[in-house]
């Protein structure tokens, strides 16, 4: 079984309609995951039927037990990040959970012991089942909390685990965007990594920065340009980066509207048309297969 | 000598972990005497951030001559493993424990 | 006053829309652009500014001082971000994965840790005529934006006045550092894209606004593709969109080639125009708000 991590860098490439459309393609010989945590919406193409849900706890918090607090006030001034008040109207001291980063400091210095350090609830994850009849592994975040590596790291795993229980060949993963830690925490362990681009000034920028990372682990790598004919100025400096690095092309899509209308219509571009994209996708999916399978 | 690698499974035929600060556990084999010990990593691989330098102040405690794993830790693990003068090895994803001890016995097997 | 510039989503057209803003209300009024989305600053692309000042930015992290160390350990238990690490006799910090909360320094019981600055990041200021450009950005290998976010907006506070137009333009997303642009703004705009993935986006960022008590507006871009849900969200949400810029190849191909907008087509300079209503209606509100606070502040003064 081998991973296949789909990644951007900038933000709306086409990433997600990409993984959509390959998760299609791949049927049951694949077992997607979305780690696109902070943006999670995968799911609204694959509208995957929920078999399994979790709770999930990462990064800690502190909470104050104000039966046992003796008001010194001692733990807000060791606080670095002025998360702990004392709003007059009630006098209590309490947690602002937005500015707490959990590091447990005033849990150390209390002398009553009044305040705890404890996991923080911070989403959900799924197991489901896709309308093309394979597993998907996602997640939900609370509002306000972290993406974290963590979760990154267990949407991955669940997959995995779902993977070799249905004998799949693959886990398809729509990674973190960014350059973070969730985006690292993505790429590890990754057989293959797709690097969805396009033509714009920014897209560019943000792919070198991105492959700095992938390099760094050296894992292979692919590319796909979308909306390519929007400026082949642009679009020659991407080849020319992509020789550079040695980075195979593995194919190009044009600027149409079909990919919004088909997210619109909560499909994917390969179930939307039968025309020539749908052919493009087809194309960059076989080229895929053989660029992951040519490695060991 | 001691041996270290990041294991999905405690046993020789389970699936060496591609990864290291969230690998499952740790198989730990000592050559000299045939003994096995499994080291959990559950405590790294829960934490939100900095899982690679707990994991590999984990594995120094074994003090270890080699570690064997996928990918390779990455910076901040790399640095605390190199205190502990530990030699890694990479490219071990998709083998099984035995397979991947085999083939660094075999020098098959590429330093970190 | 502060106007955050965020989509739940990245690749809405923040970025475009807080160049074009402060561009456009730059031919009038002075402003500043502030890029805060500090790990992938892109908003220097698409501006031509002399670089006026570079500002080096540190957050504080512990050093060891291994001669008074007695290796008993506490500092690497009580790390919570395994930033502290023990090995042997050693101990290894790692400045990267450090939060700064200084449990180490403090709890050590041989003081054989201090704090001392560490170089986190930059933040360059630019100008060109009205227009007072700030990029901060992270140092490679610095995973946490947030601490670089809060020396940028102090450095703000220290550079400008209140009355000042600051358009900041924050990273995508909802979590940490989205709420750390967030907090402090007086205006919260969003950019969302009338699609499905656009809506679900925009939803949680509403979310996410509303539990630190602001009331964002919303700019719709790219009208013309998808579907009428985001619109009528924000109508059963009572959101009020405020500007509204059509679909059209010919801007997407223009901001490819990182050019500024509203020049070339009026469509994007009318939604310029209505944003720009809103900020000096916002701005009017708080301005009366600064002088109700000032007032209260002199009556106090009078009678203590």
């Amino acid at each position: 079984m081998k991973e296949i991590v789909v990644i951007s860098g900038k933000g709306g490439t086409g990433k997600t309609s990409v993984t959509a459309s390959l998760a299609i393609l791949g049927g049951e010989s694949l077992v997607v995951a979305d780690c696109d945590v902070d943006a999670a919406n995968l799911h609204l193409l694959l509208t995957p039927e929920v078999q399994y849900r979790e709770d999930f706890y990462s990064g800690k918090e502190a909470e104050i037990n104000p039966r046992i607090c003796t008001d010194c006030g001692i733990c807000a001034e060791v606080c670095h990040y002025g998360a702990i008040l004392q709003p007059t109207d009630t006098g209590q001291w309490i947690i602002d959970k937005n500015r707490c980063e959990g590091c447990g400091y005033c849990s150390h210095v209390c002398p009553a012991s009044a305040i705890t350090l404890s996991s923080a609830y911070s989403g959900e994850w799924f197991r489901s089942k896709t309308r093309t009849g394979g597993f998907m592994v996602h997640a939900e975040l609370a509002a306000g909390a972290d993406n974290s590596g963590k979760l990154v790291a267990r949407v991955k795993n669940e997959a995995r685990k779902s993977a070799n229980e249905a004998g799949a060949d693959y886990v398809l993963v729509d990674g973190s965007p960014g350059i973070g830690c969730p985006v690292i925490s993505s790429l590890s362990g990754a057989a293959f990594v797709v690097l969805v681009t396009e033509p714009t000034k920014s897209a560019l920028h943000d792919l070198r920065r991105v492959y700095e990372i992938v390099r760094k682990f050296s894992i292979s790598a692919g590319c796909v340009i979308n909306k390519a004919d929007l400026n082949p100025g642009v679009e020659n400096e991407i080849l020319g980066f992509l020789q550079e690095e040695n980075i195979p092309l593995l194919g190009t899509l044009p600027y149409d509207s079909v990919f919004s209308e088909a997210m619109t219509a909560g499909m994917t571009i390969v179930e939307y048309t039968r025309g020539e994209i749908t052919g493009r996708v087809e194309d960059i999916w076989e080229h895929l297969l053989r660029e992951v399978s040519s490695r060991k | 000598m001691r041996v270290v690698i990041t294991a999905a499974g405690r046993e020789w035929d389970s699936q060496v972990d591609q990864r290291f600060g969230r690998a499952a556990c740790f198989f730990c084999y000592n050559d000299e005497d045939g003994t096995i010990q499994i080291i959990d990593n559950q405590s790294a691989a829960g934490e939100a951030h900095g899982a690679g330098t707990k994991a590999a102040a984990t594995v120094a405690e074994y003090e270890p001559q080699v570690l064997i794993t996928g990918n390779g830790p990455g910076q901040n693990a790399e640095s605390v493993l190199s205190r502990t003068g530990v030699e890694v090895y990479i490219g071990a994803g998709g083998m099984t424990v035995k397979e991947a001890y085999d083939a660094w016995c075999g020098g098959k097997l590429s330093r970190a | 006053m502060n106007i955050a510039i965020a989509s739940g989503k990245g690749g809405t057209g923040k970025t475009t829309v807080s160049v074009n803003l402060t561009s456009y209300l730059c031919r009038t009024r002075p402003a500043v652009l502030v890029d805060l989305d500090v790990e992938e600053p892109n908003a220097g692309l698409f501006l031509e500014t002399e670089v006026v000042s570079k500002t080096i930015t540190y957050k504080q992290i512990p050093v060891w001082n291994q001669a008074s160390c007695t290796s008993c350990g506490l500092c690497a238990r009580v790390c919570e971000f395994n930033a502290v690490i023990q090995i042997k006799d050693d101990i290894l910090i790692f400045p990267e994965l450090c939060h700064s909360c200084g449990a180490c320094v403090g709890l050590c019981p041989a003081n054989a840790l201090v704090m001392e600055s560490k170089e986190m990041g930059v933040i360059t200021h630019s100008r060109k005529e009205k227009l007072d450009f700030v990029e901060s950005r992270l140092n490679p290998g610095e995973e946490q934006a947030v601490p670089q976010i809060r020396e940028t907006k102090s450095y703000l506070a220290r550079n400008f006045n209140d009355s000042m137009l600051c358009i900041m333009d924050a990273p995508p997303g909802t979590s940490c550092p989205v709420v750390e642009v967030v907090r402090d703004a007086d205006v919260v705009l969003f950019v969302a894209e009338p699609t499905p993935f656009g809506l679900h986006d925009l939803q949680l960022a509403v979310k996410a606004a509303r539990s630190l008590g602001k009331e964002p507006a919303v700019i719709i871009n790219r009208v013309g593709i998808g579907n009428e849900d985001t619109e009528s969200f924000c109508r059963e949400q009572s959101l009020r969109v405020i500007a509204r810029i059509p679909n059209d190849r010919e801007i997407a191909r223009s901001y490819s080639d990182g050019k500024l907008l509203f020049e070339e087509f009026p469509s994007v300079r009318s939604a310029m125009e209505s944003v720009k209503g809103y900020l000096d209606e916002a701005e009017q509100r708080f301005f009366a708000n600064q002088a109700k606070a000032n007032q209260a502040k002199v009556r106090q003064e009078i009678n203590p």
